[in-house]
């Protein structure tokens, strides 16, 4: 059973990181995880007055507030612009309304849990978390930080002519996935450059950075290839949703369909 | 036929809205929950980390100094004569293994200690600091290792079984028993095909949405009142009798609106621990289950594997089927000697009357959770064995598995050997395979339809039939009395979960009474005041309390006719009643319902009212054919449902809508259990399968589309006609979708749930 | 702590627990119709609405809704008996239990969501768990429900 002592609607992000310094502090998200388990909570901070609820756009990125939900999401239009369906579909089957309108970008970055589809698609992205101390950090390490005491602001993806693709496996439509996968491709630095990021493996979503150039043609056994090497560049775990050699496959057929489905609106 | 029968009725056979809607659709305070008094002590229970373990020690004097905490209870405190928790009429066939708290514990979640306190904060501290030392013993948790194993779940000497059902405590045997005609190994051996598999289904839970609650407080009389969420009130009374160890006509039970059964409160889960409490400390009590003890400490679905032998001759004649079944009871024997019974008497006798059966099983206890009632109780294992045997002989025939079935099915007219031999007076099951076969395409879509973009289509089939209550033993009964202004009300025992009995059980109070359901009110169950009813289980309240129902009226209105005669000053012989007055024929002068109901207050010496009970020597079983399209993904296994088609023929349909949510009700949780639904344990027995993030029931995003109909026959044993409905209905899923996936991919799977992973696995075996 | 909202248009002043969750402190004030499932944010039964939109109760500290709109199905009492008609007479509200959090969740989706379709419907109440019915005669009481208001209004 969780326990709160004091419950602190924060009224400057100061304030906020000073409270969240003491060791039984914890920052409040949508509170859809931490209330399952033990915490016997001092002081919980709420962020929800600061003004970190909204999606801002600029010439260079899209802003995404820490308490923004993962409802405002799916429903974000930049987003859609620059990314098309894929934000949407890693974030719909998520329980459902009513828990997507609560639960926080903020909460589901920082808790960096292995089966977080918002993890797993924001990874393969060009995507930066703002924290409140330790300045604009690149998603990709954060990731591998432990968690510490800073504050999460924002998550800012930098704008970019990108093509994106998610797709999961789910037993069930609003289930955890057994495998969630995006593949996201574009120049950078003048070269052309994959990114794909598996998540739910079952450990969290990690990245993988491949300049490959592929050509718009290639052959279904060619692409086969590549996402072969992709697969095999992860590991995998097996729990009760499946194995380890199940979820490889998995990842394998997923990557392969999304760099076919990338390929082909190239064309 | 049929239709000339029931072409006249003017409520029965009609949609009706439920007599409870309202209330339910405006979200009034009609739950267990919502009518606890505010000063009920709260009280929960602490539970066993251990499969298998002794209290050794057991401190509970921290836990009674935090401030709030009224008591703690232990083994020490509790009656040391044993009960079962199984709602069944006396005596009941589960054994008497259990006691409110026990020294020794029996799964990850038995109970150790009840602690109960002014506030659900203090309670929660103090569980924490009842401090108990275990003696940790090994566990019995492979089920098919438990009988003769030299550990002994129920090595007590006062475990007792009062039914010959084969059951031997020290050979951890909840139940044995063999059954058969012919020579079924002789048969087999001649016969020109023979499959011979076994298969295996998991426990399940029910997860109705409310979880398991009571309450209870003494009343004026210094009885023990019990408000429970139960489908078996009048078994809750006498089980709390045997469980406090006093006399019963100090427990009254009410059952008020319940948030879905689907047999889990069948079995007195949550009772004993609330009342036990009252009745120590003279305190008002209450319990409510959370999930995950819902999940955890519950009475699920028994798992089940079944060894089935088929024999057919080359033209798919089946000539004998043999079945094996070990039922895996957990720690204690709730419905354990009885469900397994259902697995070959409700799965074999859809084939008519083969030359020879045997059935024989074996019902074993292991250190996992109890488990209980579930709708289908048996027989939803025992036909997902059967049928998916028969489709597996059909692709060894090269045959249709809807022509073999059609070859063999059971018929109006035939005796049913493996179901205790009765004869089937009512039987559309041909025209329902007939009608479903219509309905899905079958014959433009049998076996698989590739679709192109790495994706393949298939389609199954499966029967299945069920009982309409217990022969010989459900035992309904039905009061009905006239009040002020001629408005009836209607006393029964029968209880209403959300099924609807309330308001079929009125439409048939109501055609017999030539009025409106508006003209009847009905009662919901009290043991005090109510007429006995066994309760709402074993598909029994439409067909058994319903056919006390029209008993119960006939008499009533032969009262009427006489006390309006009395009135009018005529013989009984020259009077009619309409459904709103009495009137003397032979001078047309006539009495009013609404001034009878009146007269018979002043000066009168006989009350207007009857009451009637009914038990059949019989148990007519409704039939259905269900028929799955599934889609495969053929990369990863991915099977999506697309389409689920069933026809039921459960005889007159008594209120059409309802009897449809329930066919569709029962079809989503029976694909839930085909497809998604698993309890699974650790190594040491602990499940990880806790809650609906981890035991995922279907979502309405999971179910595909569920088309129903019907194909009515007439039980001419039943109201108006009338068989049971709730049971059957989760029954065909499981081997149907296989089926399909077998026709789509090629790919059998004879283990529940049927997974992605699982059909993958599969698609690479046979490559 | 001390918690001011408006709870079915009306002021309410409550004084709770930090970790008072607003299912039971909902509850408490009387709305009965607020139902507890699962405890794990997946049944959907406790939905209520803040500022508008659908909400899991068991998973909302009371003391975060200072300020805040909250409604339950007794604040929209006719809306839900008009709907709840159609859910009747489908014999689709079986045993009720989850039903006061479905009609929030589907009188939430009429207010957001113009002229959906089938699938869009079926996403939308997903979080809506129902053991009873196995949602076909949900699906055919909101199908007639949408196809009558679209008639009210002309």
């Amino acid at each position: 059973m969780f326990t709160i002592s004091n419950y602190v609607k924060a009224k400057t992000l100061e304030e906020a990181y000073e409270l969240n310094q003491a060791r039984s502090s914890r920052v409040m998200g949508g509170m859809m995880w931490m209330r399952l388990g033990n915490a016997r909570i001092k002081t919980l901070i709420d962020l929800s007055g600061l003004g970190l609820d909204r999606i801002e756009e600029t010439d260079n990125v899209i802003r995404i507030g820490a308490m923004c939900t993962l409802r405002q999401l799916e429903q974000c239009d930049a987003l859609k612009r620059l990314f098309g369906d894929g934000v949407a579909e890693s974030v719909r089957h998520i329980v459902g309304v009513q828990f997507r309108n609560q639960a926080t970008v903020g909460g589901s970055i920082y808790g960096r849990f292995g089966f977080s589809d918002v993890l797993t698609a924001f990874l393969a992205m060009d995507t930066f978390v703002e924290l409140y101390n330790g300045g604009t950090v690149r998603l990709s390490d954060f990731v591998n930080r432990k968690q510490d005491k800073d504050l999460l602001l924002s998550v800012i993806v930098r704008k970019g002519k990108r093509q994106f693709r998610y797709e999961s496996i789910r037993q069930t439509q609003t289930d955890f996935p057994v495998l969630a996968c995006a593949t996201v491709t574009g120049i950078v630095h003048g070269q052309e450059t994959w990114y794909f990021s598996i998540g739910a493996r079952p450990m969290k979503a990690a990245l993988l950075e491949k300049k490959w150039e592929i050509p718009r043609d290639a052959s279904e056994e060619m692409i086969r290839e590549y996402a072969q090497e992709v697969a095999a560049s992860f590991t995998y775990g097996t729990n009760m949703r499946g194995s380890a050699e199940y979820r490889q496959h998995l990842a394998e057929v997923l990557v392969r369909r999304e760099i076919s489905s990338i390929l082909a609106e190239e064309r | 036929m049929s239709m000339e029968r029931t072409e006249k009725l003017r409520v029965v056979n009609h949609p009706a809205a439920k007599v409870d809607a309202e209330a339910l659709v405006t979200g009034r305070a009609v739950y267990t929950n919502d009518l606890a008094p505010a000063d009920c002590l709260i009280v929960k229970i602490v539970r066993s980390p251990h499969a298998h373990a002794l209290i050794k020690e057991i401190d509970t004097s921290r836990a009674e100094a935090v401030p709030g905490i009224e008591c703690v209870l232990t083994y020490k405190d509790c009656p040391q004569k044993r009960f079962t928790l199984a709602g069944q009429t006396y005596p009941e066939p589960s054994p008497y293994d259990r006691l409110i708290l026990d020294q020794r514990v029996r799964f990850v979640g038995d109970a150790a200690a009840i602690v109960a306190g002014t506030s659900e904060e203090a309670v929660k501290k103090a569980m924490k600091l009842v401090k108990i030392k275990y003696e940790v013993l090994e566990p019995v948790l492979d089920f098919r290792k438990a009988k003769d194993n030299p550990i002994l779940v129920h090595p007590e000497d006062n475990w007792r079984s009062l039914c010959s059902v084969g059951a031997d405590n020290n050979r951890n045997l909840c139940a044995h028993d063999v059954c058969g005609a012919g020579d079924v190994d002789a048969v087999l051996k001649s016969c020109d095909y023979v499959v011979d598999r076994v298969y295996h289904t998991k426990a399940n839970q029910q997860t109705m949405m409310e979880t398991f609650r009571t309450y209870t407080y003494l009343d004026a009389y210094g009885r023990l009142n019990v408000v429970s969420s139960t489908q078996v009130p009048f078994h809750v009374r006498r089980i709390l009798g045997h469980a406090l160890d006093i006399p019963k006509h100090k427990i009254r039970v009410i059952k008020p609106r319940i948030g879905g059964g689907f047999g889990a409160k069948q079995t007195s889960v949550s009772e004993v621990y609330p009342a036990f409490v009252t009745w120590k400390t003279g305190k008002p009590a209450k319990i409510i289950y959370t999930r995950e003890e819902a999940m955890t400490a519950s009475s699920p679905r028994h798992e089940m594997e079944m060894h089935v032998r088929v024999g057919a001759d080359k033209e798919g004649k089946i000539r004998a089927i043999d079945l094996h079944t070990l039922s895996n009871t957990g720690a204690y024997g709730e419905h354990g000697p009885t469900t397994v019974g259902l697995s070959g008497h409700k799965s074999i006798p859809l084939y008519g009357s083969p030359e020879a059966f045997r059935f024989e099983y074996d019902v074993v206890y292991t250190n996992v959770m109890s488990a209980g009632a579930y709708r289908g109780y048996g027989a939803t294992q025992g036909i997902f064995a059967v049928e998916s045997a028969v489709n597996e002989l059909a692709q060894t025939l090269g045959m249709d598995p809807t022509v073999l079935r059609e070859k063999n099915m059971v018929r109006e007219g035939m005796v049913m050997p493996a179901y205790y031999g009765e004869t089937t007076k009512s039987c559309a099951l041909d025209r329902c395979m007939a009608r479903a076969k219509e309905m899905i395409g079958w014959d433009e879509k049998y076996p698989c339809r590739d679709m192109g973009n790495g994706k393949v289509r298939g389609v199954g089939v499966a029967m299945a039939m069920q009982g309409s209550g217990i022969s010989h033993v459900d035992t309904g009964t039905a009061a009905i009395k006239v009040n002020d202004d001629g408005y009836y009300s209607l006393m029964i025992g029968a209880t209403d979960m959300g099924t609807g009995c309330d308001t079929i059980l009125t439409q048939m109070a109501a055609e017999c009474l030539d009025c409106d359901m508006s003209d009847i009110l009905v009662h919901g169950v009290d043991t005090d005041v109510s007429p006995y009813d066994c309760g709402s289980y074993a598909s029994s309240t439409t067909y058994v309390t319903g056919m006390a129902v029209v008993k119960t009226c006939e008499t009533l209105r032969k009262k009427i006719c006489e006390r309006g005669a009395e009135y009018l000053g005529c013989s009984a012989e020259d009077v009619e009643f309409d459904g709103q007055k009495v009137t003397n024929l032979k001078t047309g002068e006539s009495i009013t319902r609404k001034e009878l109901g009146n007269k018979v207050m002043s000066f009168n010496n006989e009350p207007l009212s009857a009451s009637e009970a009914f038990s059949s020597p019989t148990s007519p079983p409704p039939f259905m054919v269900g028929m799955a399209e599934v889609e495969i993904d053929k990369e990863t296994g991915v099977p999506e449902l697309i389409d689920y088609v069933a026809v039921v023929d459960c005889g007159t349909v008594v209120n059409p809508s309802l009897a449809r949510v329930q066919v569709e009700g029962g079809i989503a949780q029976g694909i839930g259990m085909a497809l998604y639904e698993d309890i699974v344990y650790n190594k040491k027995g602990k499940t990880y399968s806790n809650s609906f993030m981890q035991y995922k029931i279907p979502s309405r995003l999971d179910v595909g589309t569920i088309r129903v109909e019907f194909e009515s026959s007439y039980e001419p044993t039943g109201p108006f006609g009338a068989k049971s409905i709730g049971e059957i209905v989760i029954n065909t899923p499981s081997p149907a979708i296989s089926n399909a996936i077998q026709n789509a991919v090629g790919v059998i799977i004879r283990e529940l749930p049927m997974t992605a992973e699982k059909i993958y696995r599969g698609m690479q075996e046979e490559r | 702590m001390e918690v001011q909202f408006v709870l079915n248009k009306k002021q309410v002043k409550v004084d709770v627990g930090p970790d008072a969750v607003l299912l039971n402190v909902l509850r408490e004030l009387g709305c009965k119709s607020v139902k507890c499932g699962c405890e794990t944010t997946n049944c959907g039964l406790c939905t209520v609405w803040i500022d508008g939109k659908s909400r899991l109760s068991c998973s909302v500290l009371a003391v975060s809704v200072g300020g805040h709109e909250i409604t339950t199905l007794e604040g929209v009492e006719e809306e839900a008996a008009e709907f709840g008609r159609f859910l009747a007479e489908e014999g689709a509200e079986q045993c009720g239990f989850c039903s006061p959090g479905f009609i929030m969740n589907v009188l939430a989706m009429v207010r957001e969501l113009e002229d959906p379709g089938i699938e869009e419907i079926k996403e939308y109440l997903a979080g809506n768990l129902c053991r009873c019915t196995g949602y076909m005669g949900q699906m055919r009481a909101i199908e007639k429900y949408l196809a009558y208001r679209k008639e009210a209004r002309g």
